[in-house]
C-alpha cells in the first residue's frame, strides 16, 4: 500500500522503526498534494522546502536516538489560523495578506516538539466564520467526495486535506462546530476536545469563550493520537485547564461500549433533517444497542435555542477581538496618504480587509453589546447558555454519552447558501450546544445518505473532561461499521 | 416592522469601524434584519431567574509570578508594521489639525 493510503499510527511506527524516512512520507504527500490540490484546493499556504527541512531535523533527532512520540515524522495539514514562525498566517482574510507571526502558537510549538512535520496551511472560511470555507478570501476548497461540494467549514481545508489523502492528520478549531461538521461531511473523524483542554494562544481569535483546537484524522485512534500530542495545560492560556489529558488514546484502543448509557437527543431529528442522514443515524444507534450499550431517549428542549444564542454570543465576541485589526500595527493598511485621520485609515482597512461574514457577524455583535439592546440579546443569550449547561447535567445525570446527527444534511452544492446566512447558519445546528456547555464532542463516520451517496456524521458528546466517552464510543462505532463495510468508509469515496 | 433600519446599519458600521458604500448598506440592512428577527428567539426561554454565562467553565482570574522573561526583540515586534520610524509604529494623525 502507497505510503498515503496508510494511518498515521502505521506512518509513526514505520519512521521510529527505520523503515522508511520522515523525509519520504513527507515528500510522498508532497506529491499527491502537486496531484490533487489543483481540484480540491485545500491549502493556502504550501513550500516544498520549508516542510522537507522540517522532516530532515526529524530525521536527525531520531538518527540521534533522542526519544519522539508517535507521531514523529508524521505529516499534518495546519489550519491556517494557528500562527507558525516558517510560514504565512492569514485565517483566510486579506486583512493579514502575507503576514508572517513573530511567534509560534502553542498547538504548533507542540507539533515541532512531537515530530510532526507540517506540509502547508490549510483554508478555512475568514477568521473561522462560516460553514462551508466559501468564506475564505483567497478561494473556495472542494469536497473531495464530489468537487461541486463544500468541504464543510470553518475548518474545511483541514477536512478535505486529509480525506484527499494529501495528509493523514490535521488540525481543525471548533467554535459552533467547525471541527464536527466538516469532519461528517467529508467522512472523517473530528473531535472538538472539552474548551480548555487545548490551547488558544497563538490561535487567531474568533470568540474566546468558544474556541477550541482540535483534531482530523482517517480514523479514531489517530484522532487520539494527535488530540494527545498537542492538548494539555497552556499557562499561556488563561482558560486553559490545569488537569491532566483524559486517557483518549487508551480509549480508543478499547473499543467497548457494553453497559454504557447512550443518550438519543429528542431534539435533534425530525423536520429539516435528511432522510438520508436520519436513516444512517438511526442504525448506528441501533448498532450500539447491539454491542450491548443501553440506548435511551433524552430531551434537552432548549437546545434549540442553542442557534440563535450562538449567533448573539460568537458575534458579540468577534466584535470585540476584531478590534485589534486597526491597520497600525500590523496587517493590511489603505488609504494612508498623508491627509486622512487614523480613524479614517481604520475604517478603509477594515472595509477592504474583512469580507462579507466578517462584517456581518462584526455589525450584529456591535448591535448585540449596545445600550437598550444588550440585555434582550447579549445578556438573554448568555442566561440561554446557562440553561443549555443545566440540561447537559441533568442528561449526564441518566447517561454517559448523547448521540445526534453531526449535521442535518450531507454535504451540500458549493454557491447553494453562500448569500443566504440564515440557510448557512443551520449547518451547526447540533453541534452548538457542546461549544456553549464546552463540552466535549465528536463526528466519526456512520455511512452515506440513500440520496447521494455523501458521507453522514454521528455527533458523540460527553460532559467536560470525558473525552475518553467520545473516543471509546467513536472507536467501537467505527470498527462495527468497518467490518460491515469491509474497509473505511472513505475507502468508497470516487478516485480524484 | 423591521427589527433595524438602514440608519441604524449605518450606525453600526461607524461604531465598528467598517467604511461600507451605499449599496452594501442596503445589502446587510436587509440581511441584519433577517438575522435579528430569528435570534430573538432567545427571548422564548425562560430564563428570568438563570444567572448568566460568560463562559462555560468556573474560572476565576489566574495570575502568574510577576517575573521578567523573555519577549519579542524590537524588530521582531515591529516586522509585520505596515508602516515604521526610529522603531517605533507610524501611524497615521490621530488629533486634529488644531490640537
Amino acid at each position: 500500500m502507497s505510503l498515503i493510503r496508510k494511518t498515521a499510527a502505521e506512518l509513526g511506527s514505520m519512521i521510529a522503526a527505520g523503515e522508511v524516512s520522515a523525509v519520504e512520507v513527507a515528500e510522498a504527500h508532497l506529491d499527491r498534494m502537486a496531484e490533487v490540490e489543483p481540484k480540491v484546493q485545500a491549502f493556502l499556504h504550501v513550500d516544498r522546502e520549508v516542510t522537507l527541512e522540517q522532516a530532515r531535523a526529524v530525521d536527525a533527532r531520531l538518527r540521534a536516538g533522542e526519544k519522539l512520540g508517535p507521531l514523529a515524522g508524521v505529516p499534518i495539514a495546519h489550519k491556517d489560523i494557528f500562527t507558525t514562525r516558517d510560514m504565512p498566517t492569514t485565517a483566510a482574510s486579506k486583512i493579514l495578506e502575507g503576514w508572517r507571526p513573530p511567534y509560534d502558537a502553542t498547538v504548533t510549538a507542540r507539533l515541532r516538539e512531537a515530530g510532526l512535520v507540517i506540509l502547508g496551511k490549510t483554508n478555512l472560511d475568514e477568521f473561522a466564520m462560516g460553514s462551508s470555507t466559501e468564506n475564505s478570501a483567497y478561494h473556495p476548497t472542494h469536497n473531495p467526495w464530489d468537487l461541486t461540494k463544500v468541504p464543510g467549514g470553518s475548518s474545511g481545508g483541514s477536512s478535505a486535506a486529509v480525506a484527499a489523502y494529501e495528509a493523514p492528520l490535521s488540525t481543525g478549531t471548533d467554535t459552533g462546530g467547525s471541527i464536527r461538521q466538516p469532519a461528517a461531511v467529508t467522512g472523517i473523524v473530528g473531535m472538538k476536545p472539552t474548551y480548555g483542554g487545548s490551547s488558544r494562544y497563538g490561535l487567531i481569535a474568533f470568540a474566546s469563550s468558544l474556541d477550541t483546537p482540535g483534531p482530523f484524522a482517517r480514523n479514531v485512534l489517530d484522532a487520539a493520537l494527535l488530540h494527545e500530542a498537542f492538548s494539555g495545560y497552556d499557562p499561556m492560556d488563561s482558560t486553559s485547564i490545569d488537569a491532566p489529558v483524559p486517557s483518549v488514546v487508551e480509549a480508543a484502543k478499547n473499543p467497548d461500549v457494553a453497559g454504557m448509557r447512550i443518550g438519543v437527543v429528542k431534539e435533534f431529528a425530525g423536520e429539516g433533517y435528511q432522510a438520508g442522514v436520519l436513516a444512517r443515524y438511526h442504525e448506528a444507534v441501533q448498532l450500539l444497542e447491539s454491542l450491548g450499550a443501553k440506548v435511551v431517549e433524552v430531551s434537552c428542549p432548549s437546545f434549540t435555542t442553542a442557534l440563535p444564542a450562538y449567533y448573539l454570543i460568537a458575534p458579540s465576541e468577534c466584535s470585540s477581538n476584531l478590534a485589534r485589526f486597526d491597520a497600525m500595527r500590523y496587517g493590511l493598511r489603505v488609504g494612508d496618504d498623508g491627509t486622512r485621520s487614523a480613524e479614517e485609515v481604520m475604517a478603509l482597512t477594515r472595509a477592504a480587509g474583512f469580507g462579507p461574514e466578517v462584517k456581518r457577524r462584526i455589525m450584529l455583535g456591535t448591535y448585540a453589546l449596545s445600550s437598550g439592546y444588550y440585555d434582550a440579546y447579549y445578556g438573554q443569550a448568555q442566561k440561554v447558555r446557562t440553561v443549555i449547561a443545566r440540561e447537559f447535567e441533568a442528561a449526564y445525570q441518566q447517561v454517559d454519552v448523547l448521540v445526534s446527527p453531526t449535521t442535518p444534511t450531507t454535504a451540500f452544492p458549493i454557491g447553494e447558501r453562500a448569500d443566504d446566512p440564515m440557510a448557512m447558519y443551520l449547518a451547526d445546528l447540533c453541534t452548538i450546544p457542546s461549544n456553549l456547555a464546552g463540552n466535549a464532542a465528536m463526528s466519526v463516520p456512520c455511512g452515506l445518505a440513500d440520496e447521494d451517496g455523501l458521507p453522514v456524521g454521528l455527533q458523540i458528546m460527553a460532559p467536560v473532561l470525558a473525552d475518553d466517552r467520545c473516543y471509546r464510543v467513536g472507536a467501537a462505532v467505527e470498527q462495527a461499521l468497518e467490518s460491515r463495510w469491509g474497509g473505511s468508509l472513505l475507502s468508497k469515496a470516487p478516485q480524484l | 416592522m423591521s427589527a433595524i433600519t438602514r440608519d441604524e446599519v449605518a450606525h453600526l458600521a461607524r461604531l465598528s469601524r467598517l467604511a461600507l458604500t451605499d449599496d452594501e448598506l442596503d445589502h446587510y440592512a436587509t440581511q441584519l434584519d433577517a438575522i435579528i428577527e430569528s435570534v430573538a428567539k432567545v427571548a422564548e426561554v425562560a430564563a428570568e431567574d438563570v444567572p448568566p454565562s460568560s463562559h462555560a467553565l468556573p474560572l476565576t482570574n489566574v495570575f502568574r509570578a510577576d517575573e521578567v522573561r523573555q519577549s519579542l526583540t524590537p524588530d521582531q515586534a515591529l516586522g509585520g508594521a505596515p508602516a515604521v520610524e526610529d522603531d517605533r509604529f507610524r501611524v497615521p494623525r490621530i488629533l486634529g489639525e488644531e490640537a
